[in-house]
């Protein structure tokens, strides 16, 4: 039987490895796109599970929500990415580097 | 009904009809050579919103089954925000169209960037907010890379986007736990939960989720690492916007969101908030005494601002709110001000940031010279200028809500913030004497940066009447 945890713990590793894409990832700007998409795809794994063990459909709207917001936000990151790529001339994550910090 | 909803949003709706208008107009017809119609027209437009805000009865409207409230604290701060944007917009005109970046999207993106800004202090509902957060941001993205041929400028917007994303990411993970645990997402069915059985754990978690991506957006250390270069980075018309509305539309958000849907679990939320206050104040102020470029140094005092405008709202209390909007409101015509004489900082058409370049300005321009003194005294919170009323409201507030190690900690931190305001001060009067900044300075910006430094000398008569109005809007809030 698979129980509300269950979604809960794949959702929850799904999140992490999201995070930690976005922090040990030396190689690609791409990859931290995908993460932060994957991110997002846990958080409506979650917000499905609590939607369909509440009998609440607000959770499925705000899912809906979400993919639409993260469509937008990967269209403007790639635009973004290919602005700075023209002026850089490479995407390694170790190159987003001319102001320190 | 749907009427009686839609005319609860007209402010909003007016925004973002001219905004897709504009675009379509821009497009259509001169392209980048109607920029400087559409800035004039866009910040005349948001001006007239927020005077028309600004005069609307009092009273509480929700709209969409709770998911948008109009009340006294959204009117208040969405005041701050449309004039700031717009005034902001009409100071970025000299500088865009003199560095060749005067293009029809600027006042397009600021518009929508403003439109998700209101959304955001009038969200009562996680959805709304959502919404609201990501469609100032995604512009917000897009304007930090404005200046496409720049390596800096795409870096900035690069850096902002991955950690923003980041941001509204954990946001979401905390808001979907808000909701599995609640069983809504509307802010005051949340706040009948926490009212009738406590937080339970996973509220908890969700709420400190919550206050992280939050937390993100206001620059709150520790989660402030992407400000100094993205400040650095943008265009700065851009840094200025930055530094100036979408601040007030954060902490109002913050606000919104901790007293709306977390009100009745006030113990549980302020320890968070006391600690991001104190972090924020003592970061801002230790690590910019090593930056000597202006607009860096720019964003490590608003990471510091932002340290003493979360103590408000770490007291949890109706004049900690209050001491919030007017911590916000001096604070942005502080920075519109001091931004008004860095856009101007320029020497054979190029852009200067380093701050030894202001080296005996006094001598160049006494007059700038002394505004922007004013300017950086009020920043510090030296009285009795304005700057320090603000402050003064904080830490009264802190002190009344048992907070006085907090409070103890602010004077502190602004004691060591004050050392780069007085290094600024310093170059200005006693520096050694550098190449020399252009003298010339647009008549709006010149007038801009006078009155704010007049404001920061005669508002300690009464803050204008300030203080009766956050008092209202706090009350709205909290009622």
């Amino acid at each position: 039987m698979i129980t509300l945890e269950h979604y809960l713990g794949v959702a929850a590793i799904l999140f992490v490895i999201g995070i930690f894409g976005i922090f040990v990832n030396r190689k690609n700007v791409i990859i931290i796109l995908m993460s932060i998409e994957l991110m997002l795809l846990a958080v409506n794994v979650n917000m499905v599970a609590f939607s369909v063990h509440l009998g609440d459909l607000v959770g499925q709207v705000f899912t809906l929500f979400i993919l639409t917001v993260a469509a937008a936000e990967a269209a403007i990151g790639l635009a973004i990415l290919v602005c700075f790529f023209r002026n850089r001339g490479t995407i390694a994550v170790e190159d987003v580097n001319v102001m320190k910090g | 009904m749907i009427f009686t909803d839609l005319n609860t949003v007209l402010p909003e709706l007016i925004l973002a009809i001219y905004a897709m208008g504009a675009l379509m107009f821009a497009v259509y017809t001169g392209k980048d050579r109607t920029a400087s119609v559409l800035i004039w027209v866009t910040a005349l437009l948001m001006f007239g919103l927020g005077g028309w805000i600004a005069v609307q009865p009092e009273g509480a409207h929700t709209a969409f089954n709770g998911a948008f409230i109009d009340d006294g604290f959204s009117r208040f701060a969405k005041t701050l925000i449309l004039w700031a944007s717009g005034l902001v917009l009409l100071l970025s005109k000299e500088y865009l169209s003199r560095n060749d970046m005067l293009k029809f999207e600027f006042p397009i993106l600021i518009a929508l960037a403003t439109v998700g800004m209101m959304m955001m202090v009038s969200a009562g509902d996680l959805m709304s907010l959502y919404m609201g957060l990501e469609l100032q941001s995604l512009s917000l993205y897009v304007i930090a890379a404005f200046r496409r041929d720049s390596l800096r400028s795409t870096e900035a917007g690069l850096k902002y986007f991955v950690l923003g994303a980041l941001a509204s990411g954990m946001l979401l993970y905390g808001a979907s736990f808000v909701y599995g645990t609640t069983g809504t997402t509307n802010f005051a069915g949340i706040s009948s939960v926490v009212e009738g059985g406590g937080m339970s754990l996973g509220m908890v978690f969700g709420m400190v989720f919550m206050s992280v991506g939050l937390g993100f957006k206001i620059s709150a250390a520790p989660f402030h690492m992407w400000t100094p270069d993205v400040y650095e980075g943008s265009p700065t018309p851009v840094t200025a916007f930055f530094a100036s509305a979408p601040k007030v539309a954060a902490a109002g958000l913050f606000a919104r969101v901790m007293h709306d849907a977390f009100g009745g679990a006030t113990a549980d939320w302020t320890q968070i908030i006391a600690f991001l206050s104190l972090v924020s104040m003592f970061l801002g102020a230790i690590a910019a005494i090593g930056q000597t470029n202006i607009k860096r140094l720019m964003a490590y005092s608003s990471i510091a601002h932002m340290g003493f405008a979360l103590m408000g709202l770490a007291s949890g209390t109706v004049e900690g709110v209050q001491a919030l909007l007017i911590y916000m409101a001096i604070y942005v015509v502080m920075n519109i001000g001091t931004f008004a004489f860095i856009l101007n900082m320029e020497k054979d058409g190029h852009a200067v940031t380093d701050i030894r370049s202001l080296g005996l300005y006094s001598k160049v321009s006494p007059g700038r010279a002394l505004a922007l003194t004013v300017l950086m005294f009020s920043l510090a919170g030296i009285p009795p200028l304005v700057g320090f009323m603000g402050k003064l409201f904080v830490l009264q507030a802190a002190v009344d809500a048992g907070m006085t190690w907090l409070a103890v900690a602010g004077v502190i931190a602004s004691v060591i913030g004050a050392f780069y305001y007085l290094r600024i001060i310093y170059y200005i009067y006693f520096g050694t004497e550098s190449d020399g900044l252009e003298v010339k300075m647009p008549t709006l910006h010149y007038i801009t940066l006078i009155a704010s430094a007049a404001i920061m000398v005669f508002g300690i008569i009464n803050l204008f009447g300030l203080e009766a109005y956050a008092a209202a809007a706090a009350e709205a809030l909290l009622k």
